[in-house]
Order: C-alpha cells, then sequence, then structure tokens
C-alpha cells in the first residue's frame, strides 16, 4: 500500500461525503411540512410574526445561499437546532452516539471472532455434523428477529436468573464511586444486547468465512503449500486464511455501518439510549434538524467504516495498488 | 531399484452422480533422471494419477487399488505424518503458470524459503541466501526477490515455481502443463531451463501436456492417456514413430505440422467416455473407425509390439 492509494481513498471518501451532504440537505427541504410553522407551532400565527420568522431563520434567501449558510456552519460544528429537544443538534446525538458504537463494536468484535473461528471450523470439516451444526446455527440465528431474542435474553438471563440488568446503560440515580466503578456497571448493562446484536450478526460472518474459505482451499496454491509437506493447521493459518478474509473485511464495514443506524430493535427493547432509537423518536417528532443531524452522522460513519474497510484490505491484500 | 514404480493404480473420486474412476488400473516406471510425458484429452486422468504420486487427491479422491513405491517404499501406506517428511524433498510439483499456483499474499521469496525452512536445519539467514541462489540458478533478477507473485509475469512466475520445485533438491519432480499458458518462445525457455536443471541434479521428471511434440523433446517415455487408462506406452521415438493404438494415431494425426502441407486438422470425432459408467470392451471403440466385434465386448490386455513399447489394442500388433 502507497500514499497515493491513501490519498485516492480519502478523496474518494470526502467526495462521497459531499454527494451525501446535498441529498441530505434537499432531501430535508422536499419533505412535506413547513419549517416555519414547525418551528412555531401556532396555527393561529399571523403573517407579518411567519415573515418575521421566515427573514430571522433566512428562509426568503434562495436555496443555494441556505445551502451555503448550512455548509458553514456544518464546518464550525453547527448542525442546528433540535425543535424537539430545544438544544443544539449535536450535543443531542453526541451521548447518543456514543452510547451506539459501544454497542455496536462490543458486538462486532464478539462476532468477527467468533464469526471467522465458526467459520474456519465449519470449512475445514466441511460435510462432518460440525459443519451441518454451525451451517445450522449460522442460519437460525441469521433469520432470527432480534427484538425477539433480545426479550428472550431478558426473560431468562434477568427475570429468570437474575443476573442483568434489563434497562438503560448505566445504574440510573447512582453515582460511581470512581471509573471502574462506572465500567464495570456499563459492561453488565452492555452484556446482553451487546450479545444479542452479536448473536444476529454472527451467523452471517460464518457462513461467508465458511464459503470464502471453501474457495480458497480448492485452488493450487493450497495444493502446492501441501505438496511443500505443511501440516494440514500450517496451510489453513498461513495460506488459506489469510486469503479468505478478504471479501470478510468489506462485509464488516458494509456491517458496521449499517448497526449504527440498525441497532434500532436492540435499543429498543434493553432501553439503550442509542441513535437508532433516538431516530425513531426523532421521526415521530418530526424533528427535522435532528433527523438531518442523525442522517449525516449515520453516513458519515458508513463512510468512515467502509474507508478503513480500503485501507484494511491495501494493507492485507499486496495486489490492490490502483 | 526403480525410482518410482506405479503399479495398477485405480483412483476413483465418490461424486454424487457415483463413483468417477478417473484413473483405472494405471502402470509405469520410472528409472532415476528419468523422464515420461502423460499426454491425452482433457479428463483423461492424467492430473488424477500425477496427484495420486504425490497423495494429494482432494478430499473425495481415494486410492482404491495398486502400488506407489517410490525408492522402493510404499507411498500409498504412509501416514500423513510420515508422508510430509517426504513430500518435496523427495517430489515436488509444479503447476501451470496461469492457474494460482503461488499464494498471491504472500511474497515469492517468502514462499520458497518455507519449504526450504521446514525440510532443513536453516538460519532464515541461511534460508534467504539460498532463495537468491535459487533465484540465480533460474535467472530471475534477485531484485525481485521480495515481490509478490502478481509483480512477476507469467514466464516468471513458472521460473519462480521451478525454482520452489528444486529448493529441497527432489529425486523426482512432477509438472502438469508447466508451460501451457505461455507463449511460444518462453515456452521453450521453460523447458530447456527445466531440461537442463533436470540433467544437471539427475532428476527424474513426470511431465503433463496436450502437446506431444513437448513430449518428444523432452521425455525419454511416453503414455498416452485415455479413459482413465494408458492406451499406449513405450519410449518416446518407438511411440511417436510407430504407434500401435488407434487412439495414439488420430492424436498425432490431430496435431497440424507446420512443414507438411496445409490440411485441416483432424479432430476425433465423439466425446471422451463418461468414467461413472464407462462402455463396455475397449473405452475407444465407440470413437473407433478401427473398432469391429470384440472391441465393444471385451476389454484389450497390454500387448507389447517391440521392446518396452505396450499398446492396448486387440489388434495392436497388426498396426505395428
Ligand atoms: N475432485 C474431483 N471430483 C470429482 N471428479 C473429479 C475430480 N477431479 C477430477 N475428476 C474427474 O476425473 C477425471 C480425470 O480428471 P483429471 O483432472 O485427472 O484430467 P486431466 O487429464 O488432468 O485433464 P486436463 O487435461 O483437463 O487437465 C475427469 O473425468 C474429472 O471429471
Ligand atoms: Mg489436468
Amino acid at each position: 500500500m502507497n500514499s497515493e492509494y491513501l490519498l485516492r481513498k480519502i478523496f474518494h471518501s470526502a467526495i462521497t461525503l459531499f454527494i451525501v451532504l446535498i441529498i441530505n440537505y434537499f432531501l430535508f427541504r422536499i419533505m412535506p411540512g413547513d419549517p416555519v410553522s414547525m418551528i412555531m407551532r401556532n396555527p393561529n400565527a399571523n403573517p407579518s410574526m411567519l415573515a418575521q420568522v421566515k427573514s430571522l431563520y433566512g428562509f426568503d434567501k434562495p436555496q443555494l445561499v441556505q445551502f451555503a449558510v448550512y455548509l458553514r456552519e456544518l464546518v464550525k460544528g453547527n448542525f442546528g437546532m433540535s425543535f424537539f429537544y430545544r438544544q443544539p443538534v449535536i450535543d443531542v446525538i453526541g451521548s447518543r452516539l456514543f452510547a451506539t458504537l459501544v454497542l455496536a463494536f462490543a458486538a462486532e468484535i464478539v462476532a468477527i471472532f467468533l464469526g471467522i473461528l465458526l467459520g474456519k471450523i465449519a470449512a475445514v470439516r466441511r460435510g462432518e455434523p460440525v459443519d451441518a451444526a454451525i451451517l445450522g446455527f449460522s442460519l437460525v440465528t441469521y433469520a432470527m428477529p432480534t427484538f425477539w431474542l433480545g426479550i428472550v435474553f431478558i426473560a431468562f438471563f434477568c427475570v429468570h436468573l437474575g443476573l442483568f440488568p434489563t434497562v438503560g446503560m448505566y445504574t440510573s440515580g447512582v453515582t460511581f464511586a470512581g471509573f471502574a466503578d462506572k465500567a464495570v456497571d456499563l459492561a453488565k448493562h452492555l452484556f446482553l444486547p451487546a450479545v444479542t446484536l452479536a448473536v444476529v450478526i454472527v451467523g452471517g460472518y460464518s457462513m461467508i468465512m465458511r464459503s470464502s474459505l471453501l474457495d480458497v482451499l480448492s485452488e493450487d496454491y493450497i495444493t502446492t503449500a501441501r505438496a511443500k509437506g505443511l501440516s494440514r493447521r500450517d496451510v489453513i493459518n498461513r495460506h488459506a486464511v489469510p486469503n479468505a478474509r478478504l471479501p470478510i473485511i468489506t462485509i464488516i464495514a458494509i456491517n458496521l455501518g449499517f448497526m449504527i443506524a440498525g441497532a434500532l430493535q436492540v435499543e429498543t427493547v434493553f432501553s439503550w439510549p442509542g441513535i437508532g432509537r433516538l431516530m425513531y423518536e426523532a421521526l415521530k417528532a418530526r424533528d427535522y434538524p435532528l433527523l438531518q443531524g442523525i442522517f449525516l452522522i449515520v453516513s458519515f460513519c458508513v463512510i468512515l467504516a467502509n474507508f478503513a474497510a480500503d485501507i484494511m484490505y491495501g494493507y492485507l491484500d499486496p495486489r490492490i495498488r490502483y | 531399484m526403480k525410482l518410482l514404480e506405479v503399479r495398477n493404480l485405480k483412483t476413483y473420486f465418490d461424486t454424487r452422480e457415483g463413483v468417477v474412476r478417473a484413473v483405472d488400473d494405471v502402470s509405469f516406471s520410472l528409472e532415476k533422471g528419468e523422464a515420461i510425458g502423460l499426454v491425452g484429452e482433457s479428463g483423461c486422468g492424467k492430473t488424477t494419477t500425477a496427484l495420486s504420486v504425490l497423495q494429494l487427491l482432494p478430499k473425495e479422491g481415494r486410492i482404491a487399488g495398486g502400488e506407489i513405491l517410490l525408492n522402493g517404499e510404499d507411498f500409498a501406506a504412509k501416514s500423513e505424518e510420515e508422508l510430509r517428511k517426504h513430500r518435496w524433498r523427495d517430489v515436488s510439483i509444479v503447476f501451470q503458470g496461469a492457474m494460482n499456483a503461488l499464494n498471491p499474499v504472500m511474497k515469492v521469496s517468502r514462499q520458497i524459503a518455507e519449504a526450504l525452512l521446514l525440510h532443513e536445519e536453516l538460519t532464515e539467514e541461511e534460508a534467504r541466501r539460498r532463495v537468491l541462489a535459487l533465484f540465480d540458478l533460474v535467472e530471475i533478477s534477485s531484485s525481485l526477490v521480495d515481490c509478490y507473485p502478481h509483480e512477476f509475469s507469467g514466464g516468471m512466475r513458472q521460473r519462480a515455481m521451478i525454482a520452489m520445485a528444486l529448493a529441497c533438491g527432489p529425486k523426482l519432480i512432477v509438472g502438469d502443463e508447466p508451460t501451457t499458458a505461455l507463449d511460444v518462445m518462453v515456452q521453450a525457455q521453460i523447458l530447456a531451463l527445466l531440461g537442463k536443471l533436470r540433467r544437471e541434479f539427475g532428476m527424474a521428471m513426470i511431465l503433463i501436456t496436450h502437446d506431444l511434440s513437448i513430449v518428444g523433446a523432452n521425455c525419454d517415455q511416453v503414455a498416452v492417456m485415455y479413459g482413465g487408462k494408458v492406451a499406449e506406452i513405450g519410449p518416446v521415438g518407438k511411440v511417436l514413430r510407430n504407434p500401435c493404438h488407434p487412439y495414439t494415431q488420430r492424436l498425432l494425426k490431430a496435431f497440424p505440422d507446420i512443414r507438411g502441407e496445409r490440411e485441416m486438422v483432424q479432430s476425433i470425432p465423439g466425446f471422451p467416455p463418461n468414467l461413472v459408467t464407462p462402455p463396455p470392451g475397449c473405452r475407444f471403440s465407440p470413437r473407433c473407425d478401427a473398432a469391429r466385434e470384440i472391441c465393444f465386448s471385451r476389454e484389450p490386455a497390454m500387448r507389447c509390439v517391440e521392446p518396452g513399447h505396450e499398446a492396448a489394442c486387440h489388434f495392436a500388433e497388426e498396426r505395428s
């Protein structure tokens, strides 16, 4: 991998981000509902007051000027005010995004390790009962509704066994003695939602790892490696896996982006204060500035994840030079 | 003692359609330093024969009968652990260049060094020096030592593959269409190189190819295979000059002669036999224009037509 590749990828990401920005901006201009009435929330406001509000917010300026202002404010970190929360959008999103990132990363890490491991075992033992069991597990968990699994987990681990708390990210109304205490509390709350999310995505990873490893195992260089006298384990770990893990990186990146927005079900079931739920709330309240901010942040995360995947790819696959 | 003796080898694949008898009763032998060419249409079992000798069959393949003696030791009876010690030191293989015979995400030098480090007590530094010496031997610039396979041209990749095959000084080298994907000039260079090194180190070779002229120029013996069986076998000069099996005769006619008159290449009508349910009698009989009644019912035995030259045809002697 060289710096030219890196620059090119940064450039691509920047372009994508800009296009998303444009779409995101104009999408909200063509959505139903008039921002002025949203701000006023008063059906009896008289026309002169409406005109006043219009000019105050700059709605009387041409669209392009408005867009330029929007961009300028974005760069400054101003995402606008939430109608509903009456707070800067960025502040509303901030803590929620952190909650989702914690959840998504915890789930991803478990799912990646477990998925790759299961896929590897299944591929190496293709056709044996272990393979069938892993495949079955993958398909069932893949098809399982997230909210249902979450409810089952809560019913069993929280209600029946009383092992974990059921709601939120921290125990409410508690002041923590120190960072360690807080982390332990977070871990307790995080465990079930993260496991739920991980179980739902692990099947996809293991199936992809399995099929990609099976593809690789039929390649000639695997026969070469065997012919050289490498042990079965070395053939798999040194020659097959480095090639088989390439496709999975793309999937992980796509999934990671998707999860930021898609953790909604888990967040709802476990009352996790994440961005998925915030989006749902914003939608219900027709809080357009907040929704717009969330869309932008989520898009940014998706683009960032794909960028990271490209970098990983360039690092792991020497053939990539474009 | 012969270096390699393959006796009545049978290799079957268990598939959903049934048992594929990819290699069915194949015998041949090689002296030290000798080269044999395996030729025949696609799907006749050449690769399977080679992989059987190397004990590298895929999961669904199995050796159903026969013996493979390398230096008098039964290779097929060894455990995987024992085999691993013999691999690459005794037998190595060079695959077709167009295919991915080299791992695309590993440096070429690393892949060669890997074989060395596995079989010999070497330090990293010594292994690297050996790799450089091997690069020199196959005439690749040492500046390419830290490159990845995709940075090599097809011909260079094949040279690198040969360097790797030579690394541990094997007694037998298998070339499975080692030059098929290369242009004629490079093909000639690679074969010349292989021949030179083979003579230098006294290595025997099994050369798999579709091209009879390559066999003529590079091998001592030739085995013509058809439908999983050996149709004709013998010293190259005798078989090519005096082919006694109708299939060999057709195969020779199927190659255009540049110096000869311009005429259409004669392809052999029909298809190779289904190896799950092969035809009764001689497997070539449905496509043979000299077939008589007996050919459709009785399988021909190997018949000796001249010393060392045998053909599996009921009427082999008539044609010699
Ligand atoms: N893994 C496998 N599973 C099932 N059948 C196989 C397998 N490998 C080979 N065969 C069958 O065995 C027969 C011999 O195949 P083989 O690859 O040895 O032919 P070949 O002479 O090397 O052909 P080519 O010139 O195309 O390389 C073919 O009919 C093929 O379909
Ligand atoms: Mg072949």
